[in-house]
């Protein structure tokens, strides 16, 4: 067996032994991320098909939650930056190459659509909402006449805010691990369902929570898929590739991947789920909580796993 | 222009000169580095091999670490040396994740530092300080585009690599074996 040792000098912090620059900001903030634009996806895409009336937590409950989840994610990414007191330069620049850039634009763009679409709903949910300002009123009331085009934007722009916080991972060739573009479309989903396990939890409806139990049963499903297509992929890939995926079957995140994402995160809820629509009694809290759990380890684990990947030379 | 870097392995000792030339010349803070000496032991005793790299940032041509950054911090400068701006630079780390060789780290002020090819001596023509003090003379600096550079001339007199080129990245700093 040809031995190799590879001594360095070099001990700059967080970066040796082992890469270490994002800690829990970065995969709060991705979760976060998520789920909003989880909720904003339901709400925009049920009102496009009319079901705003039979679906209300989904449609006009939930967006109120959207401010505040990105609000708090917003925090965390400034906590992130080590030189914060520049952050504004991310709105002098457009970087099309760099998906952190895009990400800051459509977060920027989103926070404040997200305001108004809760604005338009906000009559709905509240009877005895005021105003104050009639002018206020009067362009709230021009807005909701435009609402379908604002829903097909909101889309638009959530599916990115869902999608970009994957591919901001899988554009780092450097960290094996992130190094696949399923990544994007696993966030996407997964926030998603983590979304549709909270309307169903919220719902008082029986429609609503049925209807969204299914969608939670149908995303898991093709969560699991892309989990095993994600290490079909790595281990048809390189060395650096193969050894990334190892870490997952056999190596340092066996466990908590597989029993507390897979098992606990996706297996269990999807299987209390089934039971639900089988009308068994499960209390609601317990899929819900799985799910959200599992989402948000979901996010830490890859975090941390593809710092923790990286080439050999 | 393109400035490049060429190390030979067989000269250099690993005596880190360069790295507390750097450190000296650069002001570097204390704990970190921008360039460090790797020892590669191959084999099983006595049938051993060793290669020993004075590392630095590779001055990609085609950089991870410009490519992520959300602001423009991350540049190519004239020769297509990689350089960051402070005043632009808002601490993401993006470039710190996306650099294969992880070559950078964060400056105690909290803005990204990394090897900067001591372009502020290259602009005067002199060599980076590293190459500077090398007391092996194992290190070459110079400009690829010229063939009669010490650089272009070692590379095409001699077998050379350079580190992962399969990442992608298109390095410029070299190293005869």
């Amino acid at each position: 067996m040809i031995e190799e040792i590879i001594t360095s000098g070099r001990m700059n912090p967080e970066i040796d032994p082992v890469l270490h620059v994002w800690g829990w900001e970065i995969p709060f903030y991705l979760f976060l991320g998520g789920i909003s634009a989880g909720i904003l996806i339901f709400s925009a895409y049920f009102t496009l098909r009319g079901r705003q009336d039979e679906l209300p937590v989904a449609v006009k409950w939930m967006p109120l939650a959207v401010p505040f989840l990105i609000g708090i994610g917003l925090i965390a990414l400034l906590l992130d930056l080590s030189h914060v007191l520049y952050f504004w330069q991310l709105f002098t620049n457009i970087r099309w190459e760099s998906p952190m850039s895009w990400g800051a634009w459509t977060l920027g763009i989103i926070m404040p659509l997200s305001m108004v679409w809760i604005a338009t709903w906000i009559e709905d949910i509240f009877p005895k909402w005021d105003w104050k300002f009639d002018e206020v009123k009067t362009a709230i009331d021009w807005i909701k006449d435009y609402r379908r085009y604002l829903a097909q934007i909101l889309i638009l722009l959530s599916i990115i805010l869902g999608m970009y916080t994957g591919i901001l991972l899988s554009a780092f060739n450097a960290r094996p691990f992130w190094n696949t573009s399923i990544l994007g479309p696993l966030f996407l989903a997964s926030g998603l369902s983590a979304s549709a396990a909270l309307v169903s939890f919220f719902s008082k409806s029986e429609i609503e929570k049925r209807l969204f139990t299914r969608i939670d049963i149908i995303l898991i499903g093709i969560e699991l898929f892309m989990i095993v297509h994600l290490f079909m992929g790595h281990l048809a890939g390189t060395q650096v590739h193969i050894q990334a995926a190892q870490m997952f079957l056999g190596g340092a995140f066996t466990v908590p991947f597989w029993v507390f994402v897979v098992g606990l995160g996706l297996l269990l809820p999807v299987v209390l789920e089934i039971l639900e629509l089988k009308h068994k009694f499960i209390p609601a809290i317990v899929p819900v909580v799985l799910i959200v759990g599992g989402n948000l380890m979901l996010r830490f684990i890859v975090v941390n796993a593809g710092q923790a990947s990286r080439w050999l030379y | 222009m393109r400035y490049a870097m060429a190390i030979d392995t067989l000269k250099c000792v690993g005596c880190n000169d360069c790295v507390v030339a750097c450190q000296t010349e650069n002001n570097v803070p204390i704990g970190h580095c921008r360039d460090w000496i790797v020892e590669k032991t191959t084999g099983t005793y006595p049938d051993l091999q060793l290669e020993i790299r004075s590392e630095r940032c590779n001055h990609c041509a085609n950089a991870p670490c410009v490519r992520t950054c959300p602001t423009e911090a991350s540049h190519y400068a004239e020769g297509g040396i990689v350089l960051v701006e402070e005043s632009e630079c808002i601490g993401c780390k993006a470039c710190i994740t996306s650099c294969p060789y992880d070559a950078r780290f964060i400056h105690p002020e909290g803005y990204v530092d990394k090897c900067t090819f001591c372009i502020h001596r290259v602009e005067k023509g002199q060599d980076p300080a590293c190459v500077s003090v090398c007391p092996t003379h194992c290190m070459v600096f110079g400009d690829l585009d010229d063939p009669n550079s010490d650089i272009s001339r070692a590379m095409a007199t001699r077998k050379w690599k350079s580190l992962i080129p399969e990442a992608g990245t298109d390095p410029k700093v070299f190293y005869l074996i």
